[in-house]
């Protein structure tokens, strides 16, 4: 048995006296200062923490940690999410006492070496996107999209401009999108797709007024399509006085070959966490960096790194800064990760990356199109899209095909994304895989096409080799049970109600 | 580039199946005037090369381990169990993604169930999410969901609070028809209680205070709630977790959301970041917390299984209309403190808030006995406590500076009236030797 | 398929019972077929103004939120606190234990502008299925 059977939370495995370290005994004032503190300042309730040994706590959580697929172990083909290899070269650097043990509000002097990373990082950001200006503080994708949204805000307030009220995205967007707008009241408006999956652009231009404060584009698109208008695009948005958004979730197949700098974007987002390589870490942290051309620069949330004679310093705020949108600067761990991988990149390393996310993901598409039907033909850009429509008379959705890689020991692509496909299933294998491994992926596919056909109960009903198999979630949204505490106020319940 | 593993072999296999003859027929649509844009990058490095490069940059700063540091203010330097950095370093957590397939994510749900349940017990509230970006966006979103919820408003926020969590609510604020005002403190660092009692208005929809406040005064909150839910506003609490083993807590304060900085849970100070922002929420503001929620479920075998739950609230589905548009969290951090509130325990999490109230009580004596510098030596702390110089600061400042000490963060780059006071933090990070060298160094200036 | 002759119907997959001034409101039996599992609603408030064809409640699954709009303007005046620990009536009974909200007809008139049953199943039968 390589996985335990024990599924009990660290409450239940708890016991009176044990303790997971020791702390120093000698205290150093002569009376307990605590003492001399107002009662009613002091914790009245219990601390029910658990109460369990160093090796158990680690047994506990190593055991955990093997009930997940990771990048380390699977092949991740998760559409948009640009799951690629994290060097460990990366975490080495980011796990460097001169780094961890900064404080952020230490003096410029003696930070030179962080200040010069940050410096640095955003040289090769502007280099690599094209544009004018990047700050560091964003902390994911969507908090840059955020952060960018507050930009196009002042920069129409900034020009008296008060009635661009309205941000236009595709109907293929992710949702973070028009949610980050509606965050700074924006009335969101969908542009449709044309046949090709685009922007359709007589859609676009009936939409396009005077009211129009920005459309946020991601291109590559989410279904791999590179907006080949993109340069009308541009033109017909500006022309109208609104600003173009560049959400960078699909950046990756673009290094060293096109920069959105060029193609007319005034703002943008770049996630490093998908593009430059660093680990998502079940969910985050990520890194957002908003970069602008020159016309926005003044707003740009402050402080931002500037070099000087005598080095590296925080640069003085313009008075129209949006202002801080985090705490300090950033989430500097994962820069540091971001800059060691671009560092061993180099110029000549974008190119090959985006080289083989682009050949990768053709090649994959190729070898699944006689098994599955492809939303959109014609080449792709990093990642494509497959619909399984045409399985709906055997019962069988996107999902549960998801569900049943998960058996033959690979991660689910995005399923039922983007929302213009019926039953999708996006497919992004990235540059680091081998043919080896996408071979095997393709054997997979096929075997669960076999199955859709003969046997379509099976894939429903996947997967059958993990630590669980499909959770209740109608049961969980409609009885939320959130916490140790709801589990053992509902076990009271039912034991009253028995009773 | 050691992370591929295409050959060229593989490249012209590839494209032979793909049936083209080379790159550029796979991205003809890039406009051919969007191609060759001269990149001026230098070339790639080798492992030695990157790593040298790496720890020259390293070596460029002088850290609170090359230095005794008593910086504070919103960052703290804190002991970290090697167990619980083993448990974060772990792979499988670290290059995980978000837990959207829970067959295949049983660790990462299980690990943020009980970081939930940590959180929740801590803080007294009901429903805890999986991770915010840190304490200063934690607390604006918590100032929206305010608002929202009872449809009115204004914030107000106590002055005493970390003034970059201030900064990053009235950011957030601006662009929408939401304001925020904010209330004064007094002249030891309390909040002003007729200042906070004649803001309170029927446009107010949350009140925000902070404890320890940013000068370290663990603020007295008694009948604040009870006036906050009278005018039909709800109050946000944000306190340093690590006092809550000993200090009253949010529930207990009458708090309908703690929202705020996790960092001194077990993360590293990293120059900011990455860090951890809790937001745990009473049971009536269940349906309106933003971020992720993992809810305890059986499998199709009835076996006990977590998956990620109430998503109807998230972007993914709301799109425009969702609450917040939160994707990513800080959740490898939420492991961490996880792990190290385990570690901790019942008994170590009291023990913690003891010594650190211990050495700042002790240093913060040590201090009032010197000549040039005062201190409030009554008032409750934690870890941190405001000093006021009798010289100028900068002085002190570079003096201590060439004896190797950060003596601190200067309070009037915050409070312009604040001249020449100082904030000093000391954990259990250090020694009697530590405080009684400062303490020293002080008293000679 | 249920289409209950008594009621009438929007195109949007609500249905309304008319009596006298007063109107029941729920979803089609087709809308929670289409909707699944309905795992929590957020019902108006009472005594709140509701528009015809704006929104007026949130029905959720796991994966998605449906705004139901009020198939006829008028003022709350009960809702189905049942709901709210039951949500799966809607699946169970949505004609019946599964409805949302009763309203105060503000223009009686407004229902001539909805579907009869006869109306609604020639729509929902053309309708193509995803």
């Amino acid at each position: 048995m390589l996985i335990s059977k024990d599924d009990r939370l660290s409450f239940e495995k708890s016991k009176p006296g044990r303790r997971g370290v020791t702390l120093p005994r000698e205290r150093f004032c002569s009376a307990d200062p605590l003492q001399t503190v107002p009662k009613h300042l002091l914790r009245q309730s219990p601390l029910l923490f658990p109460e369990m040994s160093e090796s158990d706590i680690i047994r506990h959580f190593i055991n955990l940690s093997r009930k997940n697929f990771s990048v380390d172990t699977h092949f991740y083909p998760l559409g948009s999410c640009t799951m690629k290899y994290n060097p460990k070269v990366n975490e080495w650097a980011a796990h460097q006492e001169k780094f961890t043990a900064l404080h952020p509000l230490q003096s410029e002097e003696t930070t030179q070496g962080i200040l010069e990373i940050l410096y640095e990082m955003e040289e090769g950001l502007k280099e690599i996107t094209g544009m004018d200006r990047f700050t560091m503080q964003p902390a994911a994708g969507a908090h840059g999209e955020l952060t960018g949204m507050m930009l196009v805000h002042a920069y129409h307030a900034s020009r008296g401009d008060k009635a661009r009220r309205k941000v236009l995205v595709p109907d293929s967007s992710h949702g973070t999108n028009p949610a980050s707008a509606a965050l700074l009241d924006f009335h969101v408006v969908e542009v449709a797709s044309d046949a090709h999956g685009c922007v359709d652009l007589k859609d676009l231009e009936r939409h396009l007024d005077e009211q129009v404060a920005c459309l946020m584009l991601t291109n590559p698109n989410t279904l791999g399509l590179f907006e080949k208008n993109i340069l009308e695009i541009a033109r017909l948005v500006h022309e109208k006085g609104g600003l173009l958004y560049y959400d960078g979730a699909n950046l990756n197949p673009l290094l060293g070959l096109a920069r959105p700098g060029d193609m007319g974007f005034d703002i943008i987002h770049v996630n490093l966490h998908k593009t430059f390589s660093t680990p998502h870490g079940g969910g985050g942290p990520g890194s957002g960096p908003v970069g602008v051309k020159k016309h926005l620069i003044p707003f740009l949330p402050a402080p931002l790194v500037e070099k000087a004679k005598e080095g590296y310093r925080w640069a003085k705020g313009d008075p129209r800064s949006i202002g801080r949108v985090k705490l300090f600067h950033g989430n500097i761990g994962v820069i540091i990760r971001a800059y060691t991988y671009l560092k061993v990149l180099g110029r000549e390393g974008l190119l090959k990356v985006s080289e083989a996310a682009i050949l990768n993901a053709n090649y994959l598409k190729e070898k699944l199109k006689p098994y599955f039907q492809v939303a959109i033909n014609g080449p792709c850009m990093h990642e494509f899209v497959l619909s399984l429509k045409s399985c709906g008379a055997q019962g069988v959705h996107a999902g549960d095909v998801g569900k049943r890689l998960l058996d033959f020991g690979f991660h689910a692509p995005t399923v039922h994304f983007p929302m213009v496909v019926p039953e999708a299933l996006m497919i992004e294998p990235t540059e680091t895989e081998s043919k080896e491994t996408l071979d095997l992926f393709v054997e997979a596919m096929k075997q669960i096409a076999h199955e859709i056909e003969t046997d379509p109960e099976n894939v429903r009903q996947a997967p059958f080799t993990l630590p669980v198999r499909r959770p209740n979630d109608v049961l969980a949204a409609r009885k939320p049970i959130l916490s140790y505490r709801d589990m053992v106020r509902e076990k009271a319940l039912a034991a009253e109600v028995a009773a | 580039m050691p992370y591929l593993s295409l050959t060229d072999e593989d490249r012209g296999s590839l494209l032979r199946t793909i049936g083209v003859r080379s790159l550029e027929d796979l991205i003809k649509d890039i406009p051919a005037s969007l191609r060759n844009a001269r990149i001026s990058l230098p070339e790639g490095l080798s492992e030695p090369e990157v790593r040298a490069l790496i720890t020259r940059l390293g070596r460029k700063n002088t850290t609170t381990q090359d230095c005794l540091s008593f910086l504070g203010a919103g960052s703290y330097e804190h002991f970290i169990p090697a167990a619980a950095t083993e448990i974060a370093g772990r792979q499988e957590f670290l290059t995980a993604y978000t837990p959207y397939q829970p067959e295949a994510s049983q660790g990462t749900l299980q690990a943020i169930y009980e970081y939930q349940s940590l959180m929740t017990e801590l803080t007294g509230l009901d429903v805890s999410n999986a991770s915010h970006y840190d304490g200063a966006t934690a607390l604006a979103e918590a100032a929206l969901l305010t608002l929202r919820q009872t449809d009115r408003s204004k914030v107000l926020v106590a002055r005493s609070a970390h003034p970059h969590y201030r900064e990053t609510l009235r950011t957030y604020l601006t662009g929408t028809p939401y304001t925020v005002e904010e209330f004064g403190f007094d002249a030891n660092g309390n909040f002003d209680r007729n200042a906070f009692a004649s803001k309170l208005d029927a446009t107010v929809g949350g009140v925000i205070f902070q404890t320890p406040n940013f000068f370290g005064v663990m603020e007295d909150l008694e009948g604040v709630s009870e006036k906050i839910h009278a005018n039909g506003s709800l109050m946000i609490l944000t306190a340093d977790p690590l006092s809550l083993g000993v200090f009253k807590s949010p529930r207990e304060w009458g708090a309908d959301i703690a929202a705020g900085e996790g960092q001194p849970l077990g993360l590293s100070m990293e120059f900011g970041g990455p860090y951890l922002g809790y937001f745990v929420v009473s049971q009536a503001l269940m349906r309106r917390i933003p971020g992720r929620l993992a809810g305890l479920t059986e499998d199709a075998d009835g076996k006990r299984a977590f998956c990620l739950t109430l998503q109807a609230r998230e972007q993914h589905i709301r799109r425009e209309r969702a609450g917040s548009n939160i994707c990513s969290n800080q959740a490898l951090c939420a492991l961490a403190a996880c792990a190290y509130m385990t570690l901790l325990g019942k008994k170590g999490m009291r023990e913690i808030g003891e010594i650190n109230c211990d050495r700042a009580y002790y240093l913060r004596q040590k201090i009032a006995k010197t000549r040039n510098f005062q201190v409030n030596t009554t008032q409750p702390i934690f870890n941190e406590f405001r000093v006021i110089s009798k010289k100028p600061f900068a002085e002190v400042e570079l003096k201590l500076k060439t004896q190797r000490f950060f003596p601190g963060v200067r309070l009037e780059t915050f409070y312009p009236e604040l001249k020449d006071q100082f904030l000093v933090c000391a954990t259990e990070t250090k020694t009697k030797e530590d405080l009684d060298q400062f303490a020293e160094a002080l008293s000679q200036c | 398929m249920d289409f209950p002759e008594n009621l009438r119907y929007t195109k949007t997959h609500e249905w309304i019972a008319v009596q006298g001034n007063k109107g029941k409101v729920g979803v089609t039996s087709y809308a929670q077929q289409e909707i699944s599992d309905v795992v929590f609603v957020e019902l108006p408030k009472k005594d709140q103004a509701v528009q015809q064809a704006k929104t007026a409640a949130v029905v959720e699954s796991v994966k998605a939120a449906f705004d139901i709009y009020a198939p006829m303007s008028g003022k709350v005046t009960n809702t189905n606190k049942a709901l709210e620990a039951n949500p799966g009536l809607i699946n169970q009974s949505p004609y019946g234990d599964g409805w949302l909200f009763e309203i105060e007809l503000a223009n009686a008139g407004e229902v001539n502008a909805l579907m009869t049953a006869q109306q609604y199943r020639d729509t929902v039968q053309q309708a193509p299925k995803h």
